[in-house]
């Protein structure tokens, strides 16, 4: 995604990649499932140490990237993460960072303790029966004399169960804002909720009457939709860096396929059937790495048009990855679909991230949506 | 294959620089256009040339014509930055467009390559100056993907070379000075290896040429008859009997220029109203479909495409720069521009409805008419399926295909019946 051209980012990459290989192999991610694990928080802290969750973090917060560009850097931490479907909470700690860091006030010991990787937090956006609409909430946050009384559901948080705190996105006043709420506090309570990944998990989280402190709130409602969208673009690059790392590893080892099974005494990459079936995925790999690039480019420079090219690229992604996936498997045969194969872990990833945070549709209405507002602007 | 040759002269302008004086003299020189409605340019009438000739003259006059071509040879030998700065300033000036592609981004960019020092000079400046338009005369009516077996004949006679055959789907050809022309010059030896490029002057005694009529209308395609036409040896481009490598080098530029990946083209304008890429947004205001969340999201979709097809080709141009994708990459924007153009003419169908088939404002039905032409864009400049063997074989190194004639005399090579 990122080129990693500087010798602090080589450097960066090569840990990160020896650390994956070594801490978090596909046989691990099975071990987890089997264990009905999502991830070891020890593991966690050891990749914070590897500067993992400082990389949105400005130094006086206590974070630094290697390269500059933090954003590009996350993203090529989540790209090499795809390259094993590695478990772990990159998303949703990195989705917390990215809207706290823009508003610091008050939270910035939360920042320090997820920067370390002691602590797990998860944006809890979505609602039930709702689809993607970070700015519409039903919880309600009703002001009280020390702060807030929190009510209602939210779902689909990831890692919701590992999280001590969670970003809520709330109702109140007549504004959307959002709430640090830790997950012990009276009144909260956990069902979690399975997804098609092997490791990840979410939960539906419900809020009783739950009471926080008026230093709780995350920004100013002037300032919510933009740090709403900021975390929404931090999601969405992440997601498809990592499916840019999936679709990287999983097309060179469907492509050595192609040379070394044979049929009839020929390579199978051999038939044309099946050479124009890989000249497609590889076209369309070219374009998910091509527009994920566009997109984190635009997302780290803050650009204007950051939140277009956000849409283009999950739109894309999200709708060519997993059949890709599907084609891929196609070419291995019947040892595409067994358990044993490891191709039925990158589907399950890919399949999981084109629907969240926005499926396809979603984006493709939303690129709509900014081309007609551009056009009457102009 | 490698890349072109386009060395970059050492400049102190900065590219904001570049762009700065370009701005100041488009303003002073250049006629003004509407960027969304831009003149019609058929590229089957005579008078559209001569505009584009005059334009270039001027460009060439103002310091600004072959910004990626060589100094030596009239251009400006900068890297494609500044012709990028160039192209996002002369936005909405009227350009020559229609001498990008074939002339500049193939022909001129071909000659670049393998031309001899006396040709680069003398075609490349004048395609620069204005005063030339090339073409390439490769296509056969008997057949069009197998390009090497072409049967146009050179013959040897005393210091000349007698041309004999016919050739097709040349680009305009009845407004160029000169065309590229692929003739079999040794039928004893495979097919790849007995042929030789020939620059053939169009006007000669011994070319007929006729316009072909395609399904929209256009006759902006030639057929040409060679009947005893005549060259020197000065005419030859590259070797004798190498012309496969000449032949190459087109289809590689070729397949750049087509997905719009030359640093050759000068200007991104569309070449008239049919050119143009279709406004979703004005479409579904016309069709009554503007809050039609089924028409917005087919409309983003391709929207969503179209912005891909820009940042593909940006990537892909680097990628083969920097080495991480190999020069037959460009067959990847190649498929991409025709898997692109097919869902945005699919879309604007979908959206017109029936006022895309029946004529009922004087407007809309061009949309279905642009439909009937679809397959062009996956036809013209070599076929999507020759272009996903090119990517099967070439990028990711899988066998090439069976070929009966391999390794065979061509005179010995099975050929169309009847």
């Amino acid at each position: 995604v990122t080129e990693a051209a500087s010798p602090e980012r080589l450097l960066f990459a090569s840990t990160t990649q020896s650390f994956l290989e070594k801490e978090a192999p596909l046989s691990r991610l099975r071990e987890l499932h089997e264990a009905g694990t999502s991830f070891e928080p020890d593991w966690w802290r050891r990749a914070a140490e590897l500067g993992w969750t400082s990389l949105l973090v400005p130094e006086e917060l206590g974070g630094g990237s290697v390269s500059g560009d933090g954003v590009a850097d996350l993203a090529l931490v989540a790209e090499l993460a795809g390259r094993t479907v590695a478990p772990g909470p990159l998303h949703p700690v990195s989705t917390v960072l990215a809207g706290l860091v823009d508003a610091p006030e008050n939270h910035t010991e939360t920042i320090e303790s997820l920067v370390s990787g002691e602590v797990i937090a998860s944006w809890a956006v979505y609602e039930p029966g709702k689809s993607w609409s970070p700015l519409t909430a039903t919880v309600t946050a009703t002001p009280t004399s020390t702060g807030y009384r929190l009510d209602g559901v939210k779902d689909r948080v990831e890692a919701g169960a590992e999280s001590s705190v969670l970003l809520v996105v709330a109702q109140c006043e007549g504004a959307v804002r959002q709430f640090l709420v830790p997950t012990d506090a009276p009144g909260v309570g956990m069902d979690p909720q399975r997804s098609l990944d092997m490791v990840k998990s979410y939960a539906r989280v419900q809020f009783d009457g739950v009471e926080i402190d008026g230093s709780a709130a995350v920004g100013s409602a002037e300032q919510t939709p933009a740090l709403i969208a900021r975390q929404s673009q931090i999601a969405l690059i992440l997601q498809c860096a990592e499916v840019v790392g999936v679709l990287d590893t999983v097309l060179a080892f469907t492509i050595q396929w192609g040379f070394d099974r044979h049929s009839f005494g020929r390579p199978i990459g051999s038939y044309q059937a099946l050479k124009h079936k890989y000249a497609d995925l590889k076209i369309w790999f070219e374009a998910c790495r091509a527009t994920t690039k566009a997109a984190v480019a635009e997302v780290a420079s803050r650009s204007p048009g950051a939140d277009m090219a956000v849409s283009v690229a999950k739109s894309y992604v999200g709708e060519y990855a997993p059949g890709m996936l599907q084609d891929c498997i196609q070419l291995h045969g019947g040892i595409g679909v067994t358990w044993e194969h490891d191709l039925h872990l990158f589907l399950r990833r890919v399949t999981l991230y084109r629907s969240l945070f926005g499926t396809p549709e979603d984006h493709n209405l939303h690129v709509y949506a900014l081309t007609e507002h551009l056009e009457s602007a102009s | 294959m490698t890349e072109t040759t386009s060395a970059t002269t050492e400049t102190t302008e900065s590219v904001e620089e570049f762009a700065a004086r370009a701005r100041t003299w488009l303003a002073d020189n250049m006629p003004r256009i509407d960027p969304d409605n831009p003149p019609e340019a058929d590229r089957g009438e005579e008078a559209p040339w001569l505009r584009a000739r005059e334009l270039q003259k001027k460009l060439y006059e103002g310091g600004f014509a072959g910004i990626c071509f060589p100094r030596e040879y009239g251009g400006l030998g900068l890297p494609i930055a500044y012709q990028r700065a160039f192209d996002n300033e002369s936005r909405s000036y009227e350009l020559p467009i229609i001498l990008n592609t074939p002339t500049f981004t193939i022909c001129a960019a071909t000659i670049l390559d393998t031309g001899s020092e006396e040709q680069k000079r003398q075609h490349i400046s004048a395609a620069l100056r204005g005063d030339e338009v090339l073409v390439q005369l490769l296509s056969e009516p008997s057949g069009g993907s197998d390009l090497a077996g072409v049967i146009t004949r050179a013959d040897r006679r005393g210091d000349k070379w007698v041309i004999n055959g016919a050739k097709t789907w040349s680009t305009s050809a009845f407004a160029a000075d000169y065309g590229l022309m692929l003739a079999r010059t040794n039928w004893d030896v495979p097919k790849h290896e007995g042929l030789t490029m020939f620059l053939v002057p169009i006007g000669s005694p011994g070319i007929t040429l006729r316009r072909i009529k395609q399904v929209n209308g256009s006759v902006e395609f030639c057929e040409e008859f060679f009947d005893n036409l005549e060259l020197g040896d000065d005419a030859v481009v590259g070797e004798v009997n190498e012309g496969w490598h000449v032949a190459s080098r087109q289809l590689y530029h070729e397949r750049r220029a087509v997905g719009g990946g030359s640093e050759f083209a000068s200007g991104i304008g569309a070449e008239g109203k049919t050119d143009m890429p279709v406004d979703y947004v004005d479409l579904l205001e016309k069709t009554g479909q503007a809050d039609n969340e089924r028409a917005r999201e087919r409309a983003g979709r391709a929207l969503v495409h179209r912005a891909v097809r820009e940042q593909l080709i940006d990537h892909v141009y680097h990628g083969v720069l920097d080495g991480s994708l190999p020069p037959a990459a460009g067959s990847i924007i190649r498929v991409t521009h025709a898997e692109v153009h097919h869902l945005e003419f699919d879309t604007a169908l979908a959206i017109t409805g029936s006022s895309g088939v029946v004529d009922v404002d004087n407007d809309l039905i061009r949309y279905g008419e642009r439909y009937l032409s679809r397959q062009t864009a996956a036809l013209g400049g070599g076929t999507t399926e020759i272009a996903r063997n090119i990517i099967g074989e070439r990028v990711l190194g899988f066998p090439r295909e069976y070929a009966a004639d391999r390794g065979v005399p061509f005179n010995q090579v099975k050929r169309n019946k009847g």
